[in-house]
């Protein structure tokens, strides 16, 4: 589904991303953990298109296109989605309106009728529920006025609504206290299938407690350093990243 | 990329460009006291209201332009303008069969109904429209169903004719003829207008509204509005304008008084598209405007609500002066400016009865090289006890080359007054416009989507008709203005 090769990025002349490579295939679940400062976020910016980034090497296939020639909206039409660390504030536009939106530009794309307004609601309801998110946070402003845990819950609320191929969850579970961790921990569970990947980007291991990956990979330094198994993560807790830095003789 | 978008879509085209192919009965350019007694005649004026023309030219020859509104524009030559132009029409209409075809196709382009009998289905809006074109009022719909109530919703220029005591005891009770230089002016010229009387414990059963057109090269448009609740009535009353593209300016210098009974409420909206110059800056209108509404008995209720997003220059204040005690002013604002455009627009609260309260929303969007101040007072005189008043004045700016400016008066002369503002200047985010991008809307959208959001408070004040036409038109006004 997803393939990186040789990914260099930087952002105002300084290289961040020096060299990625990575390979992810529908139904897998991927974990990317790194120090602070690795390139954590800087890869998910990249993947999804924000303008600040330059690619100056290497390329990424999403689906056998060309992932880095798209604007930042086809990228999404096209089923790749973000989960922000920072969701932003949109005063005085409500959730239902903003989805509503987005589902419809999707469907455009696809060359798709707009939703029917019921179906629209079944799903809205549908999804609610999986996330346990408070109906009234729906006909809220988007992320106007929510907790941190709020936010972080109604972003997988939208990727449960925008049912997208990939979804990439940046740094979803900082900020959180233990039941939201698990409620958005079960809410990506269960949107897992074999259609769709997702890339878990973390700091800390205790959301894969949750969210149990099939790979884990260490980056390190602009570099993916080591992969492994979900094992390497709890070796990762325990030993701390000095180890990491040791073994890559940093 | 920004460029690419930006030069894509600013050459979207100012809808309501057009201009209507009419003969029409002008006025030779120039002002001087021959014109006003040419215009007071054409009109058929009583003795009075040429009187009343000819005291208004004679203070404002004594005037000066004003110059404290942070707007920079060529001084008008008003010997080089014409002040009366009049669309020739055979004859009196009977009914709308006999309109002129070329006036019917304006109608239609401006998407404006003036068709009565489709309110009979009872399923199509019911707005009486009162359509002003340069100088004159062409036609005024539902005005027999509307007088079975004893409303009366005529043309200015009837309201002289048929109902003299009243356009006597209230014009210029408001606006003096000396307030201002425009409004001297206008006092002196104006041609037409609507006039718009509700008697006592009626409440109008319809929108009423008004459509100004400039239509005629050279000429300027001076209008005047006067809306009468009396006590117990309420009426809502909205105003549309639009006008040509040509690439000189031309001066539109209105007036509107309204005035209050004891408990009434008048609702007063505006959508304010008249042709805002290019992009260059060229053309455009002069919007110099002075509307003012007063409180003038207890428990009277005045609201203003605007959306302004076109206009070369926009000089304009609604105000509410709050005599009657527990009287409520309110002033709702979206004013858009892109391009060059320049707007100062704000308004005046001015507390005089007790328990008055005033509430003043203002949304300033700030695009292109353009330049957008707020200009408020909020005056609570001595023996105004327990005045309140609220004001929230916020800036929104894309780009970085626009202006936004905030100019907040305030005035207590009475020590148990609460005035609280609150101002916030804020910019377009990359970070909301890239959040949106994130979940498949592009651009323009986003853009779309982040603004009506923004402007939610006030269009939320606008009827239903006009606030949809609203949202749309602050989408295309602020197309192509944040990349």
């Amino acid at each position: 589904m997803l393939s990186i090769k040789n990914l260099h990025a930087s952002i105002g002349g300084k290289e961040i991303l020096k060299g990625i490579n990575l390979e992810v295939k529908a139904g897998e679940v991927h974990a990317i953990m790194g120090p602070n400062g690795s390139g954590k976020s800087t890869l998910s910016a990249v993947l999804a298109g924000r303008e600040e980034y330059e690619v100056t090497e290497g390329e990424v296939i999403f689906n056998g296109k060309n992932l880095l020639e798209m604007s930042p909206e086809d990228r999404a039409r096209e089923g790749v989605f973000l989960a922000f660390q920072y969701p932003v504030e949109i005063p005085g536009v409500s959730n239902v309106n903003f989805l509503k939106t987005a589902i419809n530009e999707i469907r455009a794309y696809k060359g798709l009728e707009p939703m029917e307004a019921k179906d629209f609601l079944i799903r809205l309801k549908e999804k609610q529920k999986l996330v346990e998110l408070d109906g009234k946070l729906t006909n809220r402003s988007v992320n106007e006025g929510f907790s941190g845990g709020e936010k972080k819950r109604n972003e997988i609320f939208q990727m449960a609504i925008l049912e997208p191929k990939l979804a990439i969850l940046d740094e979803t579970d900082s900020g959180l206290d233990i039941d939201a961790l698990r409620i958005v921990a079960n809410g990506v569970n269960k949107l897992k299938s074999k259609e769709n990947a997702t890339i878990v980007i973390t700091h800390y291991q205790r959301l894969l407690d949750y969210i149990i990956p099939d790979v884990v990979h260490i980056l390190y330094n602009g570099k993916i350093v080591k992969s492994g198994p979900k094992e390497l993560a709890l070796e990762l807790e325990e030993k701390g990243y000095d180890f990491i830095k040791e073994e890559v003789g940093a | 990329m920004a460029n690419e978008i930006l030069a894509e879509q600013i050459s979207k085209e100012y809808e309501y460009g057009f201009v209507t192919d009419i003969e029409s009965d002008n006025l030779p350019k120039g002002l001087n006291e021959g014109v006003i007694r040419l215009i007071s005649n054409k009109k058929n004026e009583p003795e009075w209201m040429l009187e009343y023309r000819l005291k208004a030219y004679g203070h404002w020859l004594t005037m000066e332009e004003p110059h404290w509104a942070h707007v920079s524009y060529p001084k008008p030559d008003f010997q080089n303008i014409i002040y009366y132009s009049v669309p020739k029409q055979k004859k009196q209409l009977n009914s709308l069969d006999e309109v002129d075809p070329e006036l019917l196709k304006t109608y239609e382009k401006l998407g404006i109904s003036m068709e009565e009998q489709k309110r009979l289905s009872g399923v199509e809006s019911r707005i009486a429209v009162d359509f002003v074109m340069d100088s004159v009022s062409v036609k005024t719909t539902f005005k027999e169903t509307l007088a079975e109530k004893g409303i009366i919703f005529c043309s200015f220029g009837e309201a002289v004719q048929e109902h003299p005591e009243l356009v006597k005891k209230y014009m210029s009770s408001v606006v003096p003829y000396t307030d201002n230089f425009y409004a001297a002016l206008n006092s002196a010229v104006f041609t037409d207008g609507s006039f718009c009387y509700i008697p006592k414990g009626v409440r109008c059963p319809m929108e009423l509204s008004t459509y100004f057109r400039i239509n005629s090269a050279g000429t300027g448009q001076f209008e005047r509005t006067l809306i009468v609740a009396d006590e117990d009535s309420y009426v809502s009353y909205l105003e549309g304008c639009t006008a040509p593209m040509r690439d000189e300016n031309q001066l539109h210098a209105a007036v509107v008084e309204i005035v209050a009974h004891k408990n009434a409420e008048v609702k007063y909206s505006t959508v304010q598209n008249w042709y805002p110059g290019d992009r260059e800056g060229k053309g455009g209108i002069f919007n110099f405007v002075t509307k003012r509404g007063i409180c003038l008995e207890d428990n009277s209720k005045i609201s203003w609500t605007q959306v302004e997003t076109g206009s070369a220059v926009t000089w304009k204040y609604p105000s509410v002066i709050l005599k009657g005690d527990n009287s409520v002013g309110e002033f709702y604002s979206v004013a858009v400016t892109n391009n060059y455009q320049q707007a100062d627009t704000g308004t005046k609260m001015m507390h005089l009865g007790k328990n008055t309260r005033s509430t003043i929303i203002s949304k300033g969007i700030s695009a292109g090289f353009s330049n957008n101040s707020y200009r408020g007072l909020v005056r609570i005189s001595k023996g105004a006890t327990n005045a309140r008043n609220f004001s929230q004045c916020d800036s929104l700016l894309m780009g970085d080359k626009c202006g936004a400016h905030t100019y907040p008066y305030i005035e207590i002369k009475d020590k148990s007054g609460i005035v609280e503002h609150e101002a916030t200047t804020s910019k377009i985010g990359e970070d909301q416009l890239f959040y949106c991008k994130s979940r498949g809307i592009d651009n323009e959208k986003a853009i779309g989507l982040i603004v009506n959001g923004y402007c939610k408070e006030v269009l939320n004040k606008l009827p239903m008709e006009f606030a949809v036409e609203a949202q749309k038109l602050l989408a295309v006004s602020l197309e192509g203005s944040v990349g």
